[in-house]
């Protein structure tokens, strides 16, 4: 789900950087105010659990590969503002050494993976619990959801290159292909194969946090899944 | 603490598991294979292609790329490298942030 670099227009490039700014402000403020520095550690297992998971490719039966990415883990342990930090450290640090996704599509990279993942995991994990749901199944379920969503975004995104930025003949400037191949494609991928995968991840990760004794350094880092004031 | 670090060396251990699925992603082709696939490299593509060098590209080794434990170790290497980094980054971050509150987390 890493846009490379190129494939996007400076200009959506532009637009994806000027919405996340503020987002990462605002989950900037919102983790200064809810964790103090002992959760520092914690974050930075979250970043490195999502930079890990997102290298163990799948195969999709369509000849492509995806990956799970951890997002709506983080989310559900650290609060989904603590998880668009790490995720998106985890991606700067993909761009910059390893060029997984362009330096200059992170901005859009960040919105997908970084930001509507978690949210929109932790908001289904959210309503199921308050539905009395069982937590590992509820995240499961959230996980699944973000990570479509966020696949559902970056085909956006990559579908409306050839839409809004072609050559005076209608060739193509950056991606080629419109909305019609490009969303299919990444929910397919998504649906079928990395959906799973996220969900496994993060269904088992959270049945074994629910577990772990006080004693277990992982006991603080889930804290948010105990409901324990943070 | 013991029991995280060995579980983090074993997913480090496992990740070349992550290059046995064959093809590149759908979306994240190179050049030779946006020209495979669509006839031509579209002119914004090419022309941005490479904004900065990366210090492992691919998760690889530059040039150690053979065959397949050529290309597990430099995958290795690379998660070895990605989390020390994140590591430094939130350990900076950690450093910046004044001892100011103690809650009960």
């Amino acid at each position: 789900m890493h846009i490379p670099e190129g494939y996007l227009s400076p200009q959506t490039c532009g637009v994806m950087g000027a919405v996340m700014l503020p987002i990462w402000a605002a989950t900037g403020r919102k983790v200064a105010k809810t964790l103090d520095k002992k959760n520092i550690p914690m974050m930075a297992m979250g970043a490195a659990f999502s930079f890990i998971i997102m290298m163990f490719n799948v195969p999709i039966p369509d000849g492509t590969t995806a990956h799970a990415v951890g997002a709506t883990l983080i989310a559900v342990t650290l609060g989904p503002w603590a998880a668009t930090i790490a995720v998106s450290v985890a991606l700067v640090i993909q761009s910059l050494l390893f060029g997984d996704g362009g330096v200059l599509a992170l901005g859009a990279n960040c919105f997908n993976m970084a930001f509507v993942a978690p949210f929109v995991g932790y908001l289904i994990y959210l309503l199921i619990v308050k539905l009395k749901g069982n937590k590992p199944i509820a995240a499961a379920i959230g996980s699944y959801i973000g990570i479509n969503c966020a696949a559902l975004a970056a085909g956006t995104e990559l579908g409306l290159q050839p839409l809004l930025f072609h050559a005076a003949n209608g060739t193509a400037l950056y991606f080629p292909y419109g909305l019609k191949l490009a969303i299919p494609a990444m929910l397919f991928a998504h649906l079928t194969i990395a959906g799973i995968a996220e969900a496994v991840v993060t269904g088992l990760v959270v049945f074994y946090l629910q577990r772990v004794g006080e004693d277990n350094i992982l006991y603080r880092a889930s804290g948010n899944l105990r409901g324990l004031p943070q | 603490m013991k029991k995280i670090l060995s579980a983090f060396i074993v997913l480090v251990v496992l990740t070349p598991l992550g290059l046995l699925a064959p093809g590149s992603a759908w979306g994240e082709w190179g050049l030779d294979e946006i020209k495979e696939k669509v006839g031509f490299i579209p002119q914004g593509m090419k022309h941005f292609s490479e904004v900065i060098k990366n210090i492992l590209p691919d998760y690889g080794i530059p040039g150690f790329d053979k065959n397949f434990y050529q290309s597990a170790l430099g995958y290795i290497l690379s998660a070895v490298v990605g989390i020390a980094v994140i590591a430094l980054i939130f350990w900076l971050i950690a450093k910046l942030i004044p001892e100011t509150k103690e809650k009960a987390a």
